[in-house]
């Protein structure tokens, strides 16, 4: 592994047993701050939005992650387009917290990832299995999350890719040397790196989920699978009370070993947002950047 | 003995992990019933907003301020806890606070995760340096009265104690370094 951001990873071990959420306004980055969020995600559309619109989907205006930055205390992340350096370097600028080098926008380099060692501002990437992850990390991301299936309101591939992740850290248990060797080379990560989360049994950096959370029993089920804190992109805003459904996931997210708190919590809280059915989607932003 | 590590939001593990080391039974509090069984709490690092609404939740505010003030509760607050404990907050979007320890402090007085940084801190009582990271830390502009400075940087006190509370604006549980919470430990 070549050089890490350790404050950067510091500053991800400050977020832990939080939730993340999305917001395109300065409006609604106060309520998610009013509602417990313990860090916003500047973006111009939710992913629902971008999944609906279609269209090359890009950086956010500087001029609205400003407002944002300007409204709340917590930290700001905001999104580039995997591989975009450039938008890199303006969030940098920016002077904001965090940059998700994101699937949700349309990839813009065919061949690699940022380099993220170059950055003194720190890196989230999603990925969808335990190799991605690894190469994520050794580029020098700060932490990770799982992709999921963003803007469907959906859970089942934030599921399969938390769970994917902790059965193949354990498959790396039963491997011989020459096994750990092949499967290092076959991902393209560094042997020790491998090395290291066998040992240690989970990823070196914090873990976070996303992609299709949109209830609290939602982010309580991904806590109970080793989830670290949960992103939460359209699930808040796309619902009918986004003020009570943001409390709420703050809420599940921390009590999700508590059945009678959970029961309570997503009591009346209204409509979710609309799902969508993973088979019957045109575009799977989780297969972008892997 | 029990030391309780407030579990709501934050790095709590990491202080747990300390807590593992130092082979002190630790346990983690996340409502009011967990907090009768502890003689010492810690207050993690994480965001004093989200730690403050939901101590507000469960009603954790008012069970540990009666605790304190009845004198039968130790508490180290670090970065987030240490806002949590002050008497006055100054900032954007100030949460309210215990307000357990007399001092006043500017929160992300630095700015941005850009201005995070480590440092070595020289420590009342401790022989050697210890090295710390400052995140998106606050800072301590005003101590009241009989409240000790244990460290400073910069000019501003970074480590301060009053009676029974202990509050540092900086990690002192990320480095694996255990001497602040030994000396939390001591404390009687």
């Amino acid at each position: 592994m070549k050089k890490r951001n350790v404050l950067g990873e510091d500053l991800a071990k400050m977020l832990k047993g939080g939730v993340i959420m999305d917001v395109v306004t300065a409006k609604q980055a106060r309520i998610a701050e009013d509602a417990g969020a313990c860090a916003v995600m500047a973006l111009e559309r939710v992913p629902a939005d971008i999944r609906a619109q279609g269209g090359v989907a890009r950086m956010s205006d500087p001029k609205l992650i400003r407002e944002i930055q300007n409204a709340v205390s917590i930290p700001v992340m905001a999104k580039v387009r995997i591989g975009h350096t450039t938008e890199a370097r303006i969030l940098e600028a920016l002077e904001i917290d965090f940059i998700d080098e994101s699937e949700v926008l349309t990839p813009a380099d065919p061949f690699d990832h940022v380099d993220k060692t170059q950055f003194k501002i720190p890196f989230v990437c999603g990925a969808t299995n335990l190799g991605e992850a690894l190469r994520r990390i050794s580029e020098g991301a700060a932490m990770i999350r799982t992709k999921g299936e963003a803007g469907t309101g959906n859970v089942i591939e934030a599921v399969r890719h938390i769970k994917l992740i902790k059965k193949e850290l354990s498959a790396l248990k039963k491997m011989t040397p020459g096994q750990l060797k092949s499967y290092a080379e076959s991902q393209r990560v560094p042997l020790d790196l491998v090395k290291r989360v066998r040992e240690s049994q989970r990823l070196p950096v914090v873990t976070f989920v996303a992609g299709g959370v949109a209830t609290p029993a939602d982010a309580a089920l991904l806590m109970d699978l080793g989830a670290e804190g949960v992103f939460v992109g359209s699930g808040i805003f796309k619902s009918r009370n986004p003020l009570q459904m943001a409390k709420a996931i703050v809420q599940a997210t921390v009590h999700y070993r508590d059945p009678r708190k959970l029961a309570e919590i997503s009591t009346g809280l209204g409509e979710a947002m609309a799902g969508l059915e993973i088979d019957r989607l045109d575009v799977r932003m989780q297969g972008r950047g892997i | 003995m029990t030391v309780g590590v407030l579990a709501l939001q934050g790095d709590y593990s990491e202080h747990i992990g300390i807590l593992n080391t130092l082979k002190v039974k630790a346990a983690e509090v996340r409502t009011p019933a967990d907090l009768k069984h502890v003689q010492k709490l810690i207050i993690p690092g994480g965001e004093s907003t989200t730690i403050a609404s939901l101590l507000e939740t469960t009603g954790l505010r008012k069970a540990i301020i009666s605790r304190a003030r009845k004198g039968t509760l130790t508490i180290f607050g670090t970065c987030a806890g240490a806002i949590l404990l002050a008497r006055k907050v100054s900032g954007k979007n100030v949460p309210p606070t215990l307000g357990l320890l007399n001092m006043k402090i500017e929160r992300n007085a630095f700015g941005s995760q850009l201005q995070s940084f480590e440092a070595h801190l020289n420590i009342k009582g401790l022989q050697d340096p210890m090295v710390v990271s400052f995140i998106r830390a606050p800072r301590i502009t005003k101590t009241g009265w009989r409240v000790e400075v244990l460290a400073s940087h910069d000019g501003y006190p970074v480590l301060v104690r009053k009676g029974k509370i202990l509050a540092g604006t900086f990690h002192p549980e990320l480095r694996g370094g255990t001497e602040i919470h030994r000396l939390f430990l001591k404390m009687k």
